[in-house]
């Protein structure tokens, strides 16, 4: 690991002197669970499916690797960098959104899906890394240089995703963009009376879905009242984790695998709490939150606004992702189809996680501090 | 540099630091936030996987799968004998995915089960499904024999089959079920979800003691007099609970398809009759209910009664003034529609309606008909229904509202549903308690001197009375020659407890019936048949005093010394109304 000698000024030397090894290390401890755990949940779930066993496995082997090449292409680069490719990219996920509409693949209700060659594409999981940087810049400009209303073009932006999201419909994604929103704008200052209105605004959005979504209703019909059908998946995986006990069952060993339909995806945790036990389960839930909290540390010391941004948005969607997901494994929230990152099967997920931490990571390396320098010469120049 | 870029790189300086001031602090908030939510997550997790009980998780889980694989509920009669069970079977079935070679497989499968046709199941066998039934509900020896084939792909399913250990006795009552063990008809049916969840047995207020002699005696009448078809309830009239509900032909329910539409049909509650003169009852109900008329009052029945074109008219006609008892006895078309209007059309239709005959019956049977009623309800219709034409209603609702006439006038909805010991379900009273008892004495006579002498059972008073109606058929009424005869019974009339009703479709009169194929002559001997078998069977003691026939005097004395000579002898059939005013099927 430390065969680099700090003086490498080879791209890579630099980076991996520069880059938060901490972060990367915990991603790639998560990735690893990740592994382990698809290689327990899905056969089952292939099995169902009348699918070759190693179905689900062999193809996230294929996703790791490319995930993890897009996590380290896109740390090599630096803040301006990020922000150029946060902009194309949130422009062509903005067209696949849009497009979703017209040619999109249905599944299960809801078209989210692009077909193309070979594998399919959820234009939503790309767009909302992309969307955290690009209101991030538009915030930090808003905020810094005055005569730019940045705040109006990141709300803009940010209902134009909202509005195509419903559409498709995609509540869960919504919601998540919706907080990454809410977050930076409070942190670039948004007026504390404002604060509490888009916090007002978010609980009337809140309901709305409960009454325009007929499955967002039952979902939180069914949380509220247990009673009346506490939510099947919801409560086999709870007898997951109970029955996993501290230790857990011993790996293969687990049964929620066998009966939910998305033991390899969404219901992932609830395989890892009955196989694995409490132990992993905290392991799991620790990694996510240092993840997190370091990254939030990091930027705090941050003299760039857009940096801090930026990272507190993609960590803040990062993080509330994976709470959302552990969350409604246990029963602490109704249901929402939302992946664990980097440990969930899925390509376009697992790719677009390792976009969002790429920036992260790019974003939160050491580099000279040019704003100090600036100071420094602004001091002295007159 | 100039002075003014200066001031401005002065003011965004201040706002850089200004914004990123706030931006630190909310950081801490936001990280304070995270911090809670994970933590929130780990104490959670802590709780389900060290402080809950997997035991008690573990116990839910498995009441539950029991129920998921439990078999349907069986269904009981009130005494507690099984009408319906489920047994556990093996299925066998195919992935012909897994199969190696379909055409083998086939050849040897056919070898254990004959009567498959090989080359139909080598089409399904070779086919790119992962599915395929090849016979259900095995039994454990074919499942052997299966088994020792050794073929990869075959598989069994654990399957339940549905078992009636009464056979086609209950059939209509208890219904069946699909392959699927789902409720197709009958109580299957209508009790689907209780039975397909819950362990407990579902146990009805039939007594197939009951069932037995009413098919019995309702089988004997439709072979001697060649019926197509018949119907017979007995229903407690203290508290709705029908205790045997017979519809023939019937049908085996082990049969599933193989199983014509005339027997599966349910007589009883589906089908709807003009039921002729046995409506005549609430006819006489109403207009004593309503003090139209009393029990000394009466009518001119010299002459037909002629309504516009129609002309209504008596087959043994008196030709004189008929007393209110007299009509019911002689079963007076002609007194009953002069009846009918004194009552009134507004008042009919009330009393038919508080009587539950125009609207559907309600019994926990999916089979239920609705009745036929005229519209407009002309003055015609009020003359005919008042004798039992023109409407046509089930022989359910029939002896449910005779229920209500009999038993000091409350009607209750006739149930299959056992109710627990004691409990009578509330009824809506519907005439007067004085009226009911008139009735009761009313009904006694018809039996005693009238046309339903061939009810009488010793030792058990049964007041009843007959019907016979014609049958609407392919050339209007008269050209069928086709009629519905039916009796309605109580007992004991003087404190009744059971009303049973039989009704036989196109009866044809023997030489010992002397041609008649009245309701009278063919259906009150299955009333006789059921309540000397029922009485004894339900611990009635015979009553063994001498019951006095009304004297002179008594409004219930009939003056004519003779009693009706031929029991059943009112045909309604030709005397009753012709032309457009009965279209109403």
């Amino acid at each position: 690991m430390t065969a680099l000698p700090r003086t490498d000024i080879s791209i890579f030397g630099r980076w991996w002197w520069t880059v938060d090894r901490w972060t990367l290390s915990a991603l790639v401890a998560v990735s690893a669970i990740g592994i382990v755990l698809t290689m327990a949940a899905s056969p089952a779930v292939a099995a169902r499916l009348d699918l070759d066993a190693f179905h689900f496995i062999r193809r996230q082997f294929l996703f790791i690797p490319l995930s993890f090449a897009i996590l380290i292409g896109v740390s090599l680069l630096n803040p301006a960098g990020v922000r150029r490719l946060a902009v194309l990219g949130f422009i062509i996920s903005v067209i696949g959104l849009g497009l979703t509409l017209f040619i999109g693949q249905e599944i299960r209700g809801a078209a989210r899906w692009i077909s193309l060659p070979g594998f399919s594409l959820q234009p939503s999981e790309f767009v909302k890394p992309c969307f955290a940087v690009v209101a991030a810049w538009m915030f930090s400009q808003w905020r810094i240089k005055g005569d730019i209303p940045g705040h109006a073009v990141a709300t803009a932006l940010y209902a134009l995703v909202a509005g195509l999201l419903l559409l498709q419909p995609d509540v869960g994604m919504t919601i998540l963009i919706s907080v990454v929103w809410g977050v930076q704008f409070f942190l670039a200052g948004l007026p504390m009376l404002l604060v509490l209105g888009i916090g007002i605004l978010f609980i009337a959005g809140g309901i709305g879905a409960y009454f325009n979504f007929a499955h967002v209703q039952t979902r939180v019909d069914r949380f509220f009242d247990p009673a009346g059908g506490e939510a099947y998946q919801v409560a086999r995986s709870l007898e997951a984790v109970v029955a996993g006990g501290i230790f857990g069952r011993g790996p293969g060993e687990g049964e929620v695998k066998s009966i939910l339909p998305d033991a390899h995806a969404d219901f992932i945790f609830a395989v890892a709490a009955e196989e694995f036990g409490l132990i992993t389960g905290l392991l799991i839930v620790a990694l996510f939150a240092f993840i997190v909290l370091r990254g939030f540390a990091l930027v705090m010391r941050d003299t760039d606004l857009f940096v801090q941004l930026a990272v507190a948005g993609l960590l803040v969607q990062f993080g509330l992702q994976a709470l959302i997901n552990m969350a409604s494994t246990i029963n602490l929230m109704p249901t929402k189809g939302m992946t664990l990152p980097f440990i969930s099967y899925g390509g376009s997920s697992m790719a677009a996680m390792a976009l969002g931490m790429g920036m992260v990571l790019a974003l939160t390396r050491e580099r000279p501090r040019a704003n100090d320098l600036s100071r420094f010469t602004g001091r002295g120049a007159p | 540099m100039t002075d003014s870029s200066h001031s401005r790189r002065v003011h965004l300086e201040g706002a850089r630091k200004e914004a990123l001031a706030t931006s630190r602090s909310r950081l801490v908030v936001t990280s304070v936030l995270f911090a809670v939510a994970f933590a929130v997550i780990s104490g959670r997790l802590v709780e389900l996987a060290v402080f809950e009980d997997p035991q008690a998780r573990a116990t839910a889980t498995a009441s539950r799968t029991v129920v998921q694989s439990k078999s349907r509920a069986d269904i009981l009669d009130r005494n507690g004998i099984l009408l319906a069970t489920s047994v556990p079977t093996a299925s066998v079935y195919a992935n012909p995915r897994h199969l190696l070679d379909a055409r083998d497989a086939a050849r040897r499968i056919v070898t254990v089960f004959p009567e498959v046709n090989e080359e139909r199941l080598f089409r399904r066998l070779n086919s790119e499904r992962t599915f395929v039934w090849i016979r259900r509900n095995i039994t454990p020896n074919q499942q052997f024999a299966i088994n020792a084939l050794g073929l990869p792909g075959i598989y069994f399913r654990r399957t339940e089959r549905r078992v009636y250990p009464h056979g086609s006795l209950t059939s209509h009552v208890v219904g069946t079920t699909d392959i699927d063990a789902k409720g197709l008809t009958g109580i299957e049916r209508s009790f689907d979800g209780p039975l397909q969840e819950s362990e407990q047995a579902l146990a009805l207020s039939l007594d197939v003691r009951v069932q037995s002699v009413v098919r019995r005696a309702l089988n004997t009448a439709i072979e001697k007099f060649s019926a197509v078809g018949g119907a017979g309830i007995v229903v407690d009239v203290t508290n709705g609970e029908v205790l045997a509900l017979v519809s023939l032909p019937d049908f085996e329910p082990h049969f599933g398809g193989d199983v014509t539409a005339e027997a599966r049909f349910n007589r009883v509650t589906k089908g709807v009759y003009e039921m002729g003169s046995t409506f005549k009852l609430f006819t006489t109900a109403m207009a004593l209910d309503t003090r139209t008329i009393g029990l000394n009052g009466g009518f001119d029945a010299t002459k037909p009664l002629r309504v516009a074109r129609f002309v209504i008219n008596d087959y043994h006609a008196k030709k004189r003034w008929l007393s209110v008892p007299e009509i019911l006895v002689h079963s007076s078309n002609i007194g009953a529609a002069k009846m009918g209007v004194a009552v009134g059309t507004k008042t009919q239709q009330a009393y038919l309606h508080a009587l539950g005959l125009t609207r559907k019956a309600r019994l926990e049977l999916p089979e239920i008909g609705v009745p036929l009623i005229p519209s407009p309800w002309r003055k015609i219709s009020t003359m005919t229904i008042s004798y039992g034409h023109g409407i046509a209603v089930s022989p359910l609702q029939m002896a449910n509202g005779v229920a209500a006439l009999v038993n000091g006038g409350i009607l209750r909805d006739a149930t299959l549903a056992l109710s627990a010991p004691g409990a009578v379900p509330a009824g809506v009273q519907v005439i007067k308690t004085g009226t009911s008892i008139k009735m009761r004495r009313l009904m006694r006579l018809v039996v005693r001197r009238g046309t339903g002498k061939n009810a009488e059972v010793e030792g058990y008073l049964v007041g009843g009375k007959t019907g016979t109606a014609d049958k609407p058929g392919p050339g209007g009424y008269a050209a069928s020659r086709r009629v519905i005869s039916s009796f309605v019974g109580a007992f004991p009339i003087d404190r009744p407890r059971y009303v049973v009703l039989a009704m036989l479709d196109e009866p044809k009169g023997t030489a010992e019936t002397f041609g008649y194929a009245t309701g009278g002559w063919v259906a009150a001997p299955v009333v006789r048949e059921i309540v000397a078998a029922l009485g004894p069977m339900m611990g009635m003691a015979p009553s063994t005093e001498t019951e006095r026939l009304p004297r002179p005097g008594d409004p219930l004395h009939i003056a004519a010394g003779k009693p009706s000579q031929t029991a059943g002898n009112q045909r309604v059939r030709g005397q009753s109304v012709r032309g457009p005013s009965r279209a109403t099927h």
